[in-house]
């Protein structure tokens, strides 16, 4: 059992605050690059050459926000939940600090995906909204996001509103298999998933190219955006340690943002 | 390409107000929250810097030298 043992403090080391902080400042740049150049390939690809929609011309051009931003919220919510197990299991003080980092960027893409599909909505369907179970239970998602945040910040003390925050990310987690079966569960006038791990796209490569483009580009703008604001999250909360006071001193007015990342 | 014209691509195809308000409220936001994030980390590393100083100078000052 020596070798479990050893891999736990492996694992201990791993996140415990100061070692994640200098390990997270490693990956930022792997992830915040390769978002913007896949973006910007992304945007023209999706906007300008594929090629229009048989049925629905030129607005289902749409997908290629509407679909990333749709998979990164239940993403998000799912990353809220995972810390929220490991904080309140295993007591990882980093992991509360990651989901307080995420639960914002989470709760804006559930907003991209409520809004871009509800103008999608209106020269597809004909309405802005329906009552259906796909867009109640994706806007219940967003209320559950803006919960966690709330209680996140409710509290002087920033460990008990993290708790209180995990305990309804968790509860919340049932929401996601709801949101996911739902165009198979219900009758509703929302399409069928374009991807699925199982069987081949729905679409011709054209489209389905600068869409998985599009969805790379998401992920690596999330995990960066995440990244980013956990390691500011690190330094708020362990602001009274001696590493993070020599990280302070060491930055300047104008070398503020990069604070760090030479330390 | 899959438009003749620039107006061709800006109206996409009698939709362009939906497809363009929907591109737009997604780039605006991510670079708001860019934004908002680069500028909250500054903020918060200037106060803490200059507590920090403040600090440092009372201590000299009531002959405490750490």
């Amino acid at each position: 059992m020596k070798w479990l043992r050893d891999l736990w403090a492996a694992f201990e080391r791993t996140v415990s605050p100061r070692y994640f902080y200098e390990l997270s400042g490693r990956w930022l740049p792997w992830f915040a690059w390769p978002a913007g150049a896949l973006l910007a390939v992304g945007l023209v690809w999706g906007l300008a050459f594929a090629p229009p929609d048989y049925q629905q011309g030129n607005s289902y051009r749409i997908i290629f926000i509407h679909v990333p931003s749709a998979s990164l919220a239940m993403t998000g919510y799912l990353l809220l939940a995972a810390c929220a197990l490991i904080s309140l299991v295993w007591r990882v003080k980093t992991a509360e600090m990651v989901a307080r980092a995420a639960a914002p960027v989470g709760a804006l893409f559930c907003f991209f995906a409520l809004a871009t599909g509800s103008l999608w909505g209106k020269p597809t369907w004909g309405t802005y909204w329906v009552w259906d179970a796909r867009l109640t239970s994706m806007l219940l998602l967003l209320f559950l996001y803006m919960g966690v945040i709330a209680l996140q910040n409710a509290y002087e003390d920033a460990a008990q509103g993290a708790k209180a925050a995990a305990i309804l990310a968790l509860v919340g987690v049932v929401n996601l298999p709801v949101i996911k079966y739902s165009v198979q569960w219900w009758n509703t006038l929302h399409q069928g998933s374009t991807f699925r791990i199982t069987e081949r796209p729905t679409m011709p490569p054209e489209m389905y190219l600068p869409l998985l483009v599009m969805l790379l580009g998401f992920y690596c703008l999330f995990a960066a955006l995440v990244i980013a604001r956990s390691r500011h999250q690190i330094l708020r909360r362990e602001r009274r340690s001696q590493w993070v006071r020599a990280i302070i001193e060491a930055t300047t007015d104008e070398a503020a943002g990069s604070a760090g990342r030479r330390a | 390409m899959a438009f003749a014209s620039l107006h061709d691509f800006l109206a996409m195809g009698g939709h362009g107000l939906y497809v363009w308000l929907s591109y737009g409220l997604v780039v605006t936001g991510v670079l708001l929250l860019i934004g908002q994030t680069r500028a909250g980390q500054r903020r918060w590393l200037r106060e803490q810097r200059r507590q920090l100083a403040r600090q440092r100078a009372r201590a000299t000052v009531s002959g405490d030298p750490s």
